[in-house]
């Protein structure tokens, strides 16, 4: 494999012929350069999309610090080469690297990817090849990089499991630490002694580490799972997410990119998971419990990001910012400490109410941009059976007053397929929007706008919509048209083409079978599908009909209410049978509270009631835990 | 911009290599702004309805060169006090500071001040002396070497006969310095900027196959 030097002298002969070839040197202020010979364990974690995109990534960031903040161990970045680059790249022999020094990624010790979307599977194959890695765990040998994933494709990790060593489930700052000790413990002696498996049953037995080569799928004849069986003793039966009790300190010493990217700003983590319960959000059941952090702490964060990135924006990152408990307090005290015009902070996820509106107010600086409301659904009936419910004067109200207080462009987002969505259902999101613009320019007069952007709903595992079909190619034009047809002028409308949604679900809820389909969608050019210009849905049909599947086994058709879902022995601590009911709930319109008003008893709390009874307090949002007299045993963390 | 404001204004020589010679002209102003902030240096903003800092760069300097000698000029609060390891030491890796110094408030715009640059070019494939020589010798000894002008891309179908300049006059000195090691002394002026790339492709030598560094900026 080349040396760093090598990469580089080829590197200086080949840049200025591609775009943008400041995404491929690094040299950003805040990255971590630290003496590659004087360290014991490299770490090099990869996204794998383009810089651009991957920068930004929050989980990828926590992890770098993490890794960086020991002795020793070693942590540096790599992203995708965009498609230019790559052909450059293979013409040159050049493999994949990392941006610090250059090494190519096959000199690590492990390999990180972060895999928050489906749609990032054939790119995370072109990375090991482009890097001369073998792409299934089953090829390589002891002197190859461990592979490792995370990121939220975990609650269904089966349609990657050849390529994968161990994917990390859950929260990754803690485990990230035994994965790095277990490859220690094992890298002792001469490489060619050394042999894998010692090391992925190493892995197997960290708590939230799943090794997928060490289980057998048997399906029924229908095809669906008939069990998941361990093949080895150290293989637990399920794999249980990894939680931390208390967040730790968010990272503050952000990369600083050279480029322009997309999310160019400094992020403060001040709530991880959400209490609403909606019931088509991945992130809302695979997230829990609610952890906040001080509103104190938070500010601090902010200070420190600010001060050593020179960034000119902070974005307070949370799955619903109004739910924060700290949030008005938070709003107020960074206008005092930056009353400076020149920072601009960002709240994503406002809930539908006028609290929103005087938070952006404390905010609002001096551009005034546009404010983004999501109903995702128009009518009663869909509310109650996505448990997201507000209602229609609600909605006109907050917008009116948003139009009134100056804002001039509202953006409603809104999902189409819905379970058991009619064309009426969709209908209303017209008829919603438009009273919604109505009431802007009564208000203001012709300045008020809206844009409109409609997604079509992807079921995920691990939620209560885990049982349900995708909509149907048919169904979704039906009701694109009828959007594009009866909006009208003055509403700008964006929506999502219906192969991303069709790709995106056969991925999510895909079993190990579908490897062999990525892995010959891949073969024959498939990459960077969750780019609309690039996405190949006739590559990916091809590969089904190459391995004799058919893709509406996995995308239009509702599973059995008894069915073994493929994620089944992956747990994100929601037991299924609470998701069930919450299904069944949803089927007959009925809604569910935000649950810190009252405990719906998911599962988190009997699985990690040690954790919580360690950690009393109101960072936790669950229910406190009394502490017991005498602590007889410890109660194991199977519910089952 | 209001001229009332009171600010005092820094004219800083820097280089610009390594990574940063993959950075362009923007990105590099936005690098300066993020760099002086973390300096904790009060920029001064123009005002109106989007304010921007007050900061410019000499030259533009083409992707993939390096530069020993690039010039900026920054406008801060006029009490604000200035330290140059501070601001180094909020540099990305890349930028090294060799001075910073005070200049006349309400002097003309840095842009306009610039005459010519010059630059040191490495061939990075083997050429003979006699060769490179040769080249040399036949574009200086031309009265005038038209090249093809670049067009925006908005104004390309408004054209129907491609447009040239002349690129002689633009090149004020041009010699060998070394083994495939060319030097030379472009106009650096609004309307009138040598390219050192295009010099080198009328050689017949693609910029990827060179390595070019800025080594000075003339100043009137």
């Amino acid at each position: 494999m080349l040396t760093p030097k090598e990469i580089e002298a080829r590197l200086e002969r080949v840049l200025l012929t591609v775009q943008k070839p400041g995404r491929y040197v690094g040299g950003e202020y805040n990255a971590t350069h630290k003496d590659w010979d004087a360290i014991q364990t490299k770490v090099a974690f990869l996204f794998p999309d383009i810089y651009d995109i991957g920068v930004s990534n929050v989980g990828m960031k926590i992890l770098y610090d993490q890794i960086n903040q020991r002795d020793d161990a070693l942590a540096e970045r790599a992203y995708l080469p965009w498609l230019d680059f790559e052909e450059v790249m293979r013409a040159n022999e050049i493999p994949l690297y990392a941006l610090e020094s250059k090494h190519p990624l096959v000199d690590f010790d492990i390999i990180g990817i972060t895999i928050p979307y489906e749609t990032l599977y054939t790119n995370t194959l072109n990375a090991l090849d482009l890097s001369g890695i073998p792409l299934k765990t089953a090829d390589r040998g002891p002197e190859h990089p461990l592979i490792i994933a995370g990121g939220h494709t975990c609650t269904n990790p089966e349609p990657m499991w050849p390529f994968i060593d161990a994917y990390v489930v859950g929260e990754g700052e803690e485990v990230i630490h035994d994965i790095v000790e277990a490859v220690q413990g094992w890298k002792v002696g001469k490489v060619e002694s050394l042999n894998r498996d010692d090391l992925l049953k190493a892995l197997a037995q960290i708590p939230g580490v799943y090794v997928p080569s060490f289980y057998e799928v048997r399906y029924m004849d229908d095809d669906t799972v008939a069990e998941v069986i361990p093949l080895i003793e150290e293989a637990p039966k399920r794999v249980m997410k990894r939680i931390v009790a208390k967040l730790p300190p968010p990272p503050t010493n952000f990369i600083v990119p050279n480029i322009n990217i997309v999310h160019n700003r400094a992020t403060v983590e001040v709530m991880r998971g959400c209490t609403r319960g909606c019931r088509f959000c991945h992130a809302g059941f695979t997230t829990r419990p609610v952890r906040e952090r001080s509103v104190e702490e938070v500010l601090e964060a902010a200070t420190k990001a600010i001060e050593s990135t020179g960034f000119e924006e902070v974005s307070f990152l949370s799955l619903s910012s109004s739910d924060y408990t700290g949030i008005t307090e938070l709003v107020e005290k960074v206008s005092e400490r930056f009353p400076d015009e020149k920072l601009s902070v960002s709240l994503p996820s406002l809930r539908i109410e006028s609290v929103s509106l005087d938070l952006m107010e404390g905010l609002k600086k001096r551009r005034s941009a546009g404010f983004t409301l999501a109903p995702e659904a128009a009518t009663e009936r869909m509310r109650r059976i996505i448990n997201k419910f507000i209602t229609d004067e609600q909605l006109l109200e907050t917008a009116t007053e948003i139009y009134k207080r100056g804002w001039t462009t509202i953006k409603l987002y809104f999902m189409i397929g819905h379970p058991s969505e009619t064309i009426e259902d969709v209908q209303a999101i017209v008829d919603l929007s438009k009273k919604v613009l109505a009431a802007g320019r009564h208000a203001v007069g012709n300045k008020a706008k809206l844009n409109l952007s409609v997604g079509t709903f992807a079921p995920k595992p691990q939620t209560a919509f885990q049982w349900v079909s995708v909509d149907t190619f048919e169904q979704i034009n039906a009701k694109q048209d009828l959007l594009k047809k009866e909006l009208g002028r003055g509403i700008k409308f964006s929506w999502t083409e219906p192969e991303d949604t069709v790709i995106e679900s056969f991925l999510s809820r895909g079993d190990r079978r579908l490897s062999d389909v990525i892995y010959t969608a891949w073969k024959n050019g498939a990459k960077f599908d969750a780019w609309g210009d690039q996405r190949r849905y006739g590559t990916w049909m091809d590969a089904f009909a190459e391995h004799d599947l058919d893709p509406t086994f996995y995308t239009h058709r509702q599973r059995r209410v008894d069915e073994i879902f493929p994620w089944e022995h992956i747990s994100t601590a929601v037991h299924k049978k609470f998701i069930f009911e919450d299904y069944k709930q949803s089927l007959e319109g009925e809604i569910r509270v935000d649950c810190r008003e009252q405990c719906f008893a998911c599962g988190i709390l009997p699985t990690f009631k040690e954790m919580r009874r360690e950690n009393p307090g109101k960072g936790w949002m669950c229910p406190e835990v009394k502490v017991r007299k005498s602590v007889s045993k410890i109660i194991p963390v199977e519910s089952k | 911009m209001s001229e009332a404001i009171p600010a005092t204004r820094l004219r800083i020589k820097f280089s610009k290599v390594g990574a940063l010679r993959y950075i362009g002209h923007l990105d590099l102003h936005h690098i300066w702004q993020r760099s002086i902030r973390r300096a904790g240096l009060p920029l001064v903003y123009s005002q109106g309805f989007h304010p921007q800092p007050k900061i410019q760069l000499a030259s533009a300097l083409a992707l993939g060169f390096s530069s020993q000698a690039e010039v900026l000029d920054i406008w801060i609060d006029e009490d604000a006090t200035w330290d140059q390891d501070a601001l180094q030491a909020a540099a990305p890796q890349g930028i090294t500071i060799f001075d910073i110094q005070e200049v006349e408030l309400h002097g003309p715009a840095l842009q306009t001040q610039v005459e010519s640059a010059e630059y040191e070019v490495t061939l990075l494939d083997e050429i003979s002396d006699s060769l490179l020589d040769e080249k040399l010798a036949a574009i200086m000894d031309a009265e005038s070497i038209l090249r093809p002008k670049r067009i925006k891309k908005k104004n390309r179908r408004f054209t129907t006969v491609p447009p040239t300049y002349d690129m002689r006059p633009l090149i004020l000195e041009m010699k060998r310095i070394a083994a495939q090691q060319i030097f030379m002394r472009l106009t650096t002026q609004e309307g009138a900027t040598g390219r050192p790339d295009e010099v080198l492709k009328e050689m017949g030598i693609p910029v990827e196959a060179a390595r070019v560094e800025r080594t000075a900026l003339n100043l009137k």
